[in-house]
């Protein structure tokens, strides 16, 4: 009896399958995120560009909570006016890509057939391309930098990948009998695509995003402490942390704050992702 | 394997011209004349004129190609404007110091992931597998630039080890003590994102491994729990962790622009970066197609290892 208990622990049978308080802190806590972002304007936030000098590398107080830079300026609203950039470019980034690489790979894995060779064929070479350096080739060259070509590059870059995932989870549905019974019955291609293909493949889709933004999102933090991505005083979690090297030993707070507000950002889109991933029983796929 | 080993040489060759295309046409997204962009408003007729022969600026777009290919294929990447030396000397100086980071950066990384992966596949769910799992998983959204503004921050500030700059590198081959104990830091940093990646991947194979036949059949013959690790479950999943291996090269270089730009070490992710900030187009432009074949071959040496490690792959 005790042999049989065990055996079936490790399967793990549906009931059990829960997505746990953990999966719903994150989601809370990146529901804040984002509308700490998209409410700026409308919360009691300082301007993040005003320098007061009469406070300068303050730890954290009441009136600034997470303290001031070298500059004077609050952490805090810094912080948060620095989320919209790192959301702006990963969901901008992945509209993009999921916009271009979507219905491509869906189109391609249900058509089969020369569109589908020819469209693997170029989507293989643009992968073998290593995308982040191509990033940083047309960043740099692309002057002046802005933050929607900057959007434009990296989303262009992930075409491929999205491509690929797309197409392999729409190859796995496409040849179930219940999509050759919608095609018996004369359902339109679009019917197909849309009502029975899209429904199959959405989890896959959704956690694949999630990691998707999480990766943009560092990218986008890497670009931005090489200076590549929006220019200060502009605040982004990158360049934040960047700037903050110089003032590191006195101020320690400057790079406690951004770098944890990035960190857990990332955490939460990578559990949620990891979560919906095995509750869906996706098999891994990866970035 | 004949066979394979040529189609894969074939759509080798194809993605090299793909990206010599792509290198190639950098240039031209820079917005105006691009010799003007290059050298600046107050530029000598001589440096124009060495431009556009080293260019073919003035020849329809298709011959410019086939002038800077030419050009390349003899190794001229063409003279940097602003330090007056040439783009493949500079980089020359400064792969070495990239190849370096990365050999270190892989030993230190697989010297971590192969035993830790195999110690937690041997109980999964126990609680040694639990707690590297969840280390792992935090580490994992941990982007490599805040690992090592930590450690510099507390490397350098709290132990007191001053940082030195790129003009006071030592290369390996002068003095190797003083280069390793100056790369020890990036390598650590740059081993960590690996790491995280492969024991991941090795965990979740083996522990897949771990339940074939095979592996009850050596365990019937007797065989030491070591043995049957390391011959019979290790090699099966090893093909796996050389497949993320090969993929991860890519950000790995990447990391390493980032981790050699904040510790100032002149490799040529440092030189990149100060390329970009200068303006020194034709720099950026070397480094790009030089790094980006780079990524391509070191790629293709994967696959052709991985279809040494497992022969069904070139069977396909």
């Amino acid at each position: 009896m005790t042999d049989l208990l065990d055996e079936q622990a490790g399967f793990e049978p549906l009931a059990e399958r829960r997505l746990g308080p953990l999966f719903w802190i994150c989601v809370g806590w990146l529901t804040l995120n984002v509308l700490a972002a998209l409410l700026t304007n409308v919360l009691p936030l300082v301007n993040p560009l005003y320098q007061n000098y009469n406070v300068i590398n303050a730890g954290p107080s009441l009136h600034h909570l997470f303290g001031t830079d070298d500059l004077g300026r609050d952490i805090l609203s810094r912080v948060v006016f620095g989320s919209r950039v790192s959301l702006a470019v990963g969901s901008g980034a992945m509209i993009i890509g999921f916009g271009i690489g979507m219905p491509l790979g869906m189109l391609a894995a249900y058509r089969r057939g020369r569109l589908d060779a020819m469209l693997t064929a170029v989507m293989y070479v643009l992968l073998a391309f290593p995308a982040i350096i191509a990033v940083i080739a047309v960043i740099s060259f692309w002057t002046p930098r802005t933050l929607l070509k900057l959007i434009i590059v990296i989303g262009l870059a992930s075409v491929s990948l999205v491509y690929r995932v797309i197409r392999s989870a729409t190859l796995s549905v496409a040849t179930k009998d219940f999509v050759t019974a919608a095609k018996v019955q004369g359902s339109t291609d679009r019917r197909i695509l849309l009502r029975e293909l899209l429904p199959n493949i959405a989890p896959i889709a959704v956690s694949f995003l999630l990691i998707g933004v999480a990766t943009v999102v560092t990218l986008e933090g890497a670009l931005a402490f090489l200076g590549l991505s929006v220019n200060p005083p502009t605040p982004s979690w990158g360049n934040m942390i960047n700037e903050s090297r110089t003032v590191m030993a006195q101020n320690p707070w400057l790079v406690i704050f951004p770098s944890l507000a990035l960190c857990l950002f990332l955490l939460c889109l990578n559990f949620i992702g990891d979560r919906l991933r095995s509750y869906f029983d996706v098999t891994e796929v990866k970035l | 394997m004949l066979k394979y080993v040529l189609r894969r040489l074939v759509t080798l060759v194809g993605i090299v011209f793909v990206i010599s295309v792509g290198s190639f046409y950098l240039i031209h997204l820079l917005p105006g004349d691009p010799a003007t962009v290059i050298l600046g408003t107050g530029a000598s007729p001589a440096n124009r004129a060495i431009l556009y022969k080293q260019l073919g600026l003035n020849k329809p777009i298709i011959e410019q190609y086939f002038v800077w290919i030419v050009n390349v294929l003899h190794g001229n990447l063409g003279t940097s404007f602003i330090s007056q030396t040439s783009v493949a000397s500079t980089i020359r100086a400064a792969y070495p110091i990239d190849l370096e980071l990365i050999v270190l950066s892989q030993l230190l990384a697989f010297a971590g992931a192969i035993p830790l992966a195999m110690r937690s596949a041997r109980k999964p769910n126990g609680l040694i597998d639990r707690v590297l799992s969840a280390g792992s998983f935090t580490l994992l959204s941990i982007p490599p630039f805040i690992i090592i503004v930590v450690l510099v921050l507390v490397v350098s500030i709290k132990l007191g080890i001053s940082n030195t700059g790129p003009s006071s590198f030592v290369p390996l081959t002068t003095d190797w003590r003083v280069n390793l104990a100056s790369m020890a830091l990036p390598s650590i940093t740059l081993a960590t994102a690996s790491f995280v990646l492969y024991f991941r991947v090795l965990r979740s194979d083996l522990i897949a491994t771990l339940q074939e036949e095979f592996i009850t059949m050596a365990r019937s013959k007797g065989l030491s729990q070591r043995r049957i690790m390391w011959r019979h479950a290790f090699r099966p999943s090893s093909v796996a962790l050389l497949g993320t291996a090969g993929v991860n090269i890519g950000g790995l270089l990447a990391g390493g622009f980032v981790v050699q730009y904040l510790l100032g070490i002149p490799g040529l992710g440092y030189t990149l970066i100060s390329a970009i900030a200068s303006s020194d187009y034709l720099l950026v432009q070397g480094i790009v197609l030089v790094v980006s074949v780079g990524v391509v071959l070191i790629n293709f040496l994967f696959d052709f290892l991985t279809s040494l490690v497992d022969p069904r792959i070139s069977r396909d």
